[in-house]
């Protein structure tokens, strides 16, 4: 289906108004700057171990302190190996980047979540489970994927190595304030489909440029019903769609979620604290900029078969051809082929897998791994595959072993590893060799994205990767639930 | 490397020191500081390793390996200089070794902007002044020259040349604007207003009494 068949609502005079994005926006702002941004308060900064270290590096060099230190919150990630955490690790470069950034931890007393504090993990699965990430926030985070945090109701976007300098010295950014475009969802998803499908269905509909100069909001009914992991998993990957930022107005799942949490409000605080975030939902009255609809219930399960998150099909259809495409997505669209090694008219299914990856920010939480879980369970991987479950933080590890998910995975042949970004990035030893294809429930498919010059990937849901993991090919996840394959 | 005194910092009027020639025209960044030393937790090794592979290749006859350039800290080039990659890590590497203000007959528009950002003033001169300013420095390498952005110009004792820039960057220049963190601090009052009318801070607090 192409844009033209949307059902657009474009009002581009009309600025967005009362919109959660206009009041947090507005709350935050501290002035205007002379070149015509606006300078923002950050709410909470969270650091890694990647793009802090020059920023720490430039602080020094302008003898600057961090403004509010206990405003930013730092952990280690993407380059932590998996399989075993113990120190030094094996790669001397992995191993200086992390004591960078405990040296820097401590001499500008930031708090660090280290590897075996319980609290460690992926930064953006972290913050979330220890309630640090609040509605009515500004989050930012030398990250792209920032925008996960959004799921609360905060305004969350990922930054440059200047701008973590920046906040660090100022706690706040030259911003310029983006549009709202809001995704309305009616209806609810069927069996088998899940929030990863919804959002990989927007990103092949609207494109990865779409979104462009506007903050996501995510609403209707099937997004009333989502959880927070799932309203995670689609805000995660608004910045596929081009969008620096999306979110999901506030409500009781939201609340509910937060209670208890670790750094969530308490006592008094908590009433006080809902009381707000109520209030800074968008009005029901609220003015967007422009709105698209879509009907979750037509949504099947989607996988990628490009380079782009935006190349994907719903499982049951076929790759396209050139000529289907708009002009502007074809070039790319023939480096696919080519990279890939698929044909267009072919289908996806039966494709044979090498490599199969359940993790990240997007799917390594509780609700991915029990749902991948119930798919492995009396199953087997398939002879000749690695496949292998990464959780999202040391929380999320200790809750599955509660759950006795770890032995589920086990039995069924999948390898158990330790929490980090694992084989999304590939910045640790978790890669794909030569031109392996690898079932991946994280966010991108670039060329190269998973450690090798030509490895291949294509991204899906959790429950779809342990089906192609226990088949060994790709296969629509619909076909094994509730049935014993 | 010169173990230099402070990296560009405030308002910026001029530069006073030595000139040195570094001749060429489309001198890429990927010359200027070669990818396999982008793998860095910080910029500080960069300034041993600018022109790293041209000067191994002339032995020490680069003019970065000039005994009379050591100590300068204005450089002369040719056009286009700074074209390919957008690393900031070109001009980094440039200023760690000691360069304060470029003055070309061209820039690469990146690489310009790249310079801005960290204090260093990018000007242009014409090819007949060009000429005549390299020629004066060959004869005269102790010389001591005055490169001023509001008079755009640059003299010795003895010479004054014309440089331009153009007139947004000048001003961020004179004014520190170029400094986007401190423009950000100077509203530190402003700032701590912000803060204290967020909602969520006081609860948010708690955050460091706990223990970890
Ligand atoms: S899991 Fe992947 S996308 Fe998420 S923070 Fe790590 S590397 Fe980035």
């Amino acid at each position: 289906m192409k844009k033209a068949n949307l059902n657009f609502y474009i009002s581009s005079k009309t600025l967005s108004l009362n919109t959660l994005y206009d009041k947090i926006w507005s709350l935050h702002r501290v002035t205007e700057l002379p070149e015509g941004s606006t300078q923002l308060f950050v709410g909470l900064h969270l650091i890694h171990e990647v793009t802090s270290p020059q920023a720490f590096a430039a602080l020094d060099e302008k003898g600057l302190k961090v403004l509010c230190p206990e405003r930013t919150i730092a952990t280690v990630d993407h380059i932590v190996p998996t399989i075993t955490q113990s120190r030094p690790f094996s790669d001397p470069l992995a191993e200086e980047m992390l004591q960078t950034l405990e040296e820097n931890c401590k001499k500008h007393s930031i708090k660090f979540f280290k590897i075996g504090s319980g609290n460690q993990g992926i930064v953006h699965v972290i913050a979330p489970e220890t309630g640090l990430t609040q509605p009515g926030m500004t989050i930012a985070c030398g990250d792209s994927h920032t925008s996960t945090h959004g799921a609360f109701g905060s305004i969350a976007f990922g930054i440059g190595t200047s701008q973590v300098r920046d906040v660090l010295a100022s706690q706040t950014l030259a911003m310029k304030k983006l549009k709202v475009r809001r995704l309305w969802f009616d209806g609810k998803l069927n069996q088998g489909v899940f929030a990863k499908d919804l959002i990989l269905h927007v990103i092949q509909k609207l494109g990865v440029k779409d979104g462009v100069g506007y903050a996501y909001e995510f609403a209707g009914p099937a997004i009333d019903h989502f959880s927070m992991e799932e309203r995670m998993t689609i805000c995660n990957m608004a910045i596929e769609a081009g969008a620096r930022c999306g979110y999901v107005n506030p409500d009781q799942i939201t609340f509910d979620y937060l209670k208890n949490k670790a750094f969530a409000p308490k006592g008094n605080a908590w009433d006080e604290a809902i009381k707000w975030w109520k209030s800074i939902a968008s009005d029901k009255n609220a003015i967007f900029d422009d709105e698209v609809r879509f009907n979750a219930s037509e949504i099947a399960p989607t996988v990628t078969w490009g380079i782009t998150p935006g190349q994907a099909i719903a499982i049951d259809s076929l790759i396209p051809s050139p000529e289907s495409l708009e002009k502007s997505d074809q070039q790319i669209a023939l480096e696919a082929y080519k990279y890939m090694d698929l044909k267009p008219g072919s289908s996806l299914e039966g494709l044979n897998i090498n490599v199969c990856f359940i993790g990240s920010c997007t799917n390594g939480r509780i609700s991915d791994l029990q749902k991948a879980a119930e798919i492995a369970k009396d199953r087997h991987v398939a002879k000749g595959v690695k496949a292998f479950v990464v959780p999202g933080s040391e929380q999320v590890a200790k809750e599955a072993e509660k759950q006795g998910l770890h032995k589920i995975f086990l039995k069924a042949g999948f390898e158990w590893r330790k929490p980090g970004c694992s084989m999304c990035l590939a910045m640790n030893p978790d890669k794909l060799e030569n031109n392996q294809i690898s079932a991946s429930s994280s966010n991108r498919n670039f060329k190269g994205r998973q450690g090798s010059a030509n490895g291949r990937t294509l991204l899906m849901s959790p429950a779809m990767v342990a089906a192609a993991a226990v088949t060994g090919a790709v296969i629509d996840v619909r076909k094994l639930i509730n049935k014993k394959i | 490397m010169k173990q230099d005194t402070l990296f560009p910092q405030g308002s910026i009027h001029s530069v006073t020191g030595k000139c040195m020639y570094l001749s060429g025209n489309d001198i890429d960044t990927d010359r200027i500081i070669p990818a396999r030393f982008l793998k860095c937790v910080n910029f500080d090794t960069l300034g041993n390793h600018v022109f790293i592979d041209d000067r191994s290749e002339k032995k020490g006859m680069h003019p970065f390996d000039q005994n009379h350039n050591k100590t300068a800290n204005i450089l002369i080039v040719d056009k286009n200089f700074g074209c390919g990659s957008s690393r900031e890590h070109a001009p980094q590497a440039l200023m760690r070794w000691g360069i304060r203000a470029i003055i070309g007959k061209s820039f690469a528009e990146i690489f310009y902007g790249n310079c801005l950002t960290l204090g260093i003033p990018c000007v242009i001169i014409k090819e007949e002044d060009a000429s005549s300013l390299i020629n004066f420095l060959n004869k005269n390498h102790d010389s001591i020259f005055k490169l001023e952005l509001e008079k755009k110009m640059i003299t010795s004792k003895e010479h004054i040349w014309e440089i331009s820039i153009d007139n947004s960057s000048q001003r961020m220049f004179l004014s520190g604007g170029w400094d986007a963190t401190k423009s950000l601090i100077n509203q530190i009052e402003k700032i701590q207003t912000t803060k204290s009318n967020l909602p969520y801070i006081n609860s948010f607090q708690k955050l460091q009494e706990k223990p970890s």
